[in-house]
């Protein structure tokens, strides 16, 4: 057992030479790189499907993110990094509530909610 | 603590039942070292940030159609400006990863050459930013304008404020690695730094993808 792995990491830490650092950095510049220009060209293409392409730029995206995790900020699966992760799995599950939960309720309200007041005067008013 | 870095001595026997995964916390090894421990809460603030901005796309998200008879998304983006930022961006993180690299190994000119670099990238890409927000306000479509711009403003704005103020911090951190060289204090703001600039560029992966690229489609 090496011994980077007899205690935690702080995030962002790499163990490691300097080209392994190096190298770690490009692939995910690469990577990151390529999904930037998968979602623009998403965006851009009229030859897809339309009502797909919100659901694939909102993977792209998450793809992304998980690039810049795994290379830039170093959160990885290994045991000295489990403070880490379950902070991330935290978080995570924070802005999924507050993202989804605010979209749902919002639209739900959208739906319910009866003419604004200012409408209905107006329409009484024609009417009268 | 005199010596600031207290690192767990290593225990021939701290692992006596083989588990292959050994106890951390205060256990035998004692407490983490500080830098693990400064990372870790700058980690956590890390974290409340993103909190605090997912709240804040959750409001953009609701509001992206109530233009008011404004603007809408559609009209107002450019996507190609949107796409140098995000190249400015993208370079910035990485270069910083290399000035983290360079500081490790306490190369200071490589380190400073490095930070500079980053923060180059980081000024381009506000300046672009506020060249947007300069051509909104100029075309009449200023926060005041709507529902969906006041969100867009405070949404994109709050990402330009924490890379302003990351610039700031990075000036600092050029004089103090110029001034005090790389004691261990320096080394963990270095670190918290870091981890701060790669974070804001995740923030800018999520506006990109939600405010720019489903804006000007949908």
């Amino acid at each position: 057992m090496s011994s980077h792995e007899e205690e935690d990491t702080a995030p962002g830490d790499d163990h490691g030479t300097v080209m392994d650092g190096v190298r770690g950095y490009a692939i995910g510049l690469a990577l990151a790189t390529l999904l930037t220009a998968t979602s623009f060209w998403v965006a851009a293409s009229h030859s897809l499907w339309g009502p797909g392409i919100p659901i694939g730029l909102c993977v792209l995206a998450i793809a992304q993110m998980g690039i810049h995790l795994a290379f830039f900020l170093h959160i990885t699966t290994g045991p000295d990094n489990t403070n880490n992760v379950l902070a991330l799995a935290f978080g995570v599950l924070i802005v999924f509530l507050v993202m989804a939960g605010s979209l749902w309720i919002m639209a739900n309200l959208n739906h319910m909610m009866p003419m604004p007041m200012d409408q209905m005067t107006n329409m009484q008013m024609q009417h009268g | 603590m005199s010596s600031a870095e207290v690192r767990a001595d290593h225990h021939p026997h701290s692992d006596p039942h083989h588990l292959g995964r050994i106890a951390t916390g205060s256990g035998v090894h004692g407490p983490a070292s500080k830098r693990i421990i400064v990372g870790y809460g700058f980690w956590i603030f890390l974290l409340s940030d993103i909190i605090m901005f997912s709240a804040i796309f959750a409001t953009y998200a609701v509001l992206h159609g109530a233009t008011a008879g404004g603007p809408t998304s559609q009209q107002l983006f450019d996507l190609k400006n949107v796409a140098i930022e995000t190249g400015c961006l993208l370079i910035s993180s990485f270069v910083c990863g290399l000035a983290m690299i360079a500081a490790q190994v306490r190369n200071a000119l490589w380190t400073q050459i490095g930070l500079l670099v980053t923060g180059l990238f980081g000024a381009i890409f506000l300046a672009l930013e506020l060249h947007e927000f300069a051509d909104m306000i100029a075309q009449g479509a200023g926060p005041q304008r709507s529902a969906f711009l006041s969100a867009f403003f405070t949404l994109v704005g709050c990402h330009g404020l924490h890379v302003s103020v990351g610039l700031l911090w990075l000036g600092t951190m050029m004089a103090q690695i110029w001034a005090k060289g790389f004691s261990p204090e320096i080394q963990r703001r270095l670190l918290c730094f870091s981890l701060f600039w790669h974070a804001l560029d995740i923030i800018w992966v999520a506006v990109f993808t939600i405010v720019y690229l489903l804006g000007a489609g949908a």
